[in-house]
């Protein structure tokens, strides 16, 4: 803790850190296409005789050492130049980012509804944990944890789509495009469409999310100020609200922060279900066509995801802290 | 043992039984889930591993319960026409076994080196603790994915469907050890200041002895909590891979290689080869959890409320 200084420092050392993280995963990334992918074949496949494929080998610089051309991966890297997707036809980044506005509408949906349901639900379970209410949900959440997010969207889509046929079960419906970003939030077609993905996301996040802000809760609940409090006349809700979730925050969001790992993988599993055009969606097809440039592609797009996210919630956590923000100010 | 106990064990039992309910519940789900896993061999009327066992020509068969069942499938059949029960018998069976045999991977990992941790302190401590949060704060799931992701791209889909089940207990394996450990770390910390700990070592016992026969058996009760969490998870984690198609092949099914291979089948009304074994994975994962809860509850009285 005594590292964490003043915030600009701590801000330095955080985005070093995520420098570094990053580098790594390139490296990782280079080695992955190194071991899977042979690009000759790509370009020349496979009846082009051995002679003419290593002078081919030794024009394109792939017969060189390869801390050369790992720097010359970084290079093109860092501008932005991850390689050609060999389904696409088309630089693998390009492809990915244009399936980004789908993955983070999904998430953004299904984070607001966690967010929305878990808040109220924790406290409550947390200042009434013996009333019905509280024990029914707490018994829902172990459900709740039991179901698997695939089978979740199977359920749904069994009763909604093909019982009742409410709602569409596969894609994102219409999209409106604005700039790059292909937006479904802004037809009630593509907001139809959402709903059950949405509803599937948040069901696996929402169970823990509960018992987490209950948790944090009820650690507060029993700390002394909180008895202080309320015997110098603060209304109960004050005190709940005002002191003890406040307080509960910080917890909450240094162990949200290390959900955003299993959020991604909730999401792919999602999207599979749902055949939602996402991120994860296109990793998998990736995978199952052998795609290796799109495949590295996507393993450095999600470690940065990552990277920034965690950083985001690094930050959010030191402005939360009360402790950190006035040793900030001295 | 020389302490007396009046009460003959049953009662004890039964009075725990009485102040959690959820036990009795945990209990009689896990013993048919555990017959069921164990006696697959003897009790599934077909194995589900012999293509030539089922024909085709009973494909999506519905169960009994419904109309244009065949009596011999008291399930149904899948789309190849294999028993739906049988399937599911041996689906268990595989799905628990990938999950306790990482479990295990699980526990001798972090175990000992959590033991280390909590028993040597220091820069040992915080090396340890730092490599279990780093571990941590990567996802199992997304790390699975990926690593069995590369595989199937790298040496096929059949490849991978040979190497599944040791894949899928290495991965699910190594990746959550940090929860065995922080647990045993923290519990060693508790221990290493008791006396019978203290005793031991002015006689000179050696660091080791009093790890494994002073320290070690006292901690394993919240071990056991972790344990049972664990199982859950990745149990969870097997069928979530297999759903995706890089975990068992359809000719080895698990359960979520059932599930998978039935999702299609729901838009033209053939809805149980994927709800059943779907609701048997729920059954497990909900009976290992409620014990995990019992458990806890029962082991640690700081978290049951006030």
């Amino acid at each position: 803790m005594q590292a964490l200084g003043a915030p600009l420092g701590f801000v330095v050392k955080r985005a070093a850190q995520a420098i570094l993280v990053m580098l790594a995963i390139a490296v990782i990334a280079f080695a992955v296409k190194g071991a899977l992918g042979d690009p000759l074949r790509e370009i020349v496949g496979e009846a082009v005789p051995e002679i003419e494929r290593a002078e081919l080998r030794h024009k394109l610089g792939l017969d060189a050492p390869w801390p050369t051309q790992l720097a010359r991966y970084l290079g093109h890297a860092a501008q932005g130049d991850l390689g050609q997707s060999y389904i696409y036809k088309r630089p693998t980044l390009e492809v990915v980012l244009a399936k980004f506005p789908a993955s983070f509408e999904l998430v953004l949906a299904a984070s607001l509804m966690v967010l929305l349901i878990s808040l109220p639900a924790g406290i409550y379970c947390a200042v009434k944990p013996q009333s019905l209410g509280a024990r029914l949900i707490l018994g829902l959440s172990v459900l709740g944890i039991s179901v698997p997010v695939f089978l979740t969207g199977i359920i749904l889509i069994s009763v909604f789509s093909v019982w009742l046929g409410w709602l569409p079960a596969f894609g994102r419906g219409e999209t409106i495009r604005i700039g790059f970003w292909e937006s479904g939030l802004l037809s009630l077609d593509g907001l139809k469409h959402l709903i059950l993905p949405a509803i599937t996301l948040s069901s696996i996040m929402l169970p823990l999310f509960i018992r987490l802000v209950r948790g944090a809760m009820l650690d507060q609940l029993g700390a002394d100020y909180v008895r202080t409090a309320r015997a110098k006349g603060a209304s109960r809700l004050r005190v709940w609200l005002h002191h003890a979730l406040r307080n509960a925050l910080l917890p909450l969001v240094a162990l949200g922060g290390l959900q955003i790992g299993n959020m991604l993988a909730f999401t792919l599993l999602t999207e599979t279900v749902f055949q939602w055009p996402g991120m994860g969606f296109l990793f998998l097809e990736a995978v199952t066509r052998a795609d290796v440039p799109l495949i590295t592609t996507y393993l450095v797009a999600v470690g940065f995801l990552f990277v920034v996210t965690n950083t985001i919630a690094d930050v959010v956590n030191l402005r939360l802290d009360p402790r950190i923000t006035l040793e900030g100010q001295r | 043992m020389s302490i007396d106990d009046s009460r003959p064990p049953c009662a004890s039992v039964c009075a725990f039984a009485l102040e959690h309910p959820g036990i009795v519940v945990a209990a009689f789900l896990l013993g048919l889930i555990a017959i069921a896993a164990l006696a697959a061999p003897l009790i599934a009327p077909q194995n589900p591993f012999d293509l030539a066992s089922f024909d085709v020509l009973d494909a999506n068969l519905p169960p009994r319960w419904l109309a244009g069942n065949d009596p011999r499938f008291l399930l149904g059949t899948d789309s190849q026409g294999r028993d739906l029960l049988s399937a599911i018998l041996y689906g268990t069976r595989i799905s628990l076994t990938v999950g306790i045999l990482a479990v295990t991977i699980q526990a001798a990992i972090g175990i000992p080196l959590g033991l280390i941790a909590g028993y040597v302190g220091g820069s040992v401590d915080s090396l340890i603790s730092r490599i279990a949060d780093v571990q941590l704060s990567l996802s199992t799931l997304i790390l699975a994915i990926i690593t069995l992701a590369l595989v199937r791209a790298g040496l096929g889909g059949e490849t991978l469907g040979r190497l599944a089940v040791p894949l899928l207990v290495l991965v699910i394996g190594l990746a959550e050890w940090p929860y065995f450990a922080r647990t045993a770390r923290a519990a060693t910390f508790g221990e290493s200041a008791k006396d019978h700990v203290r005793a031991a070592r002015a006689l000179g016992v050696s660091d080791g002895a009093i790890v494994r026969q002073h320290i070690l058996p006292n901690i394993l009760s919240p071990l056991i909590v972790v344990a049972t969490t664990q199982v859950a998870g990745a149990i969870m984690a097997e069928a979530a891979l297999s759903f995706l198609g890089l975990g068992l092949p359809v000719t080895q099914p698990s359960l979520g290689t059932l599930i998978r291979s039935g999702y299609d089948l729901i838009f033209a009304g053939v809805w149980w080869v994927t709800v059943l074994p779907g609701l048997t994975l729920v059954g497990i994962l909900v009976a290992v959890n409620l014990l995990g809860d019992v458990l806890r509850d029962a082991l640690d009285p700081r978290l049951t409320p006030r």
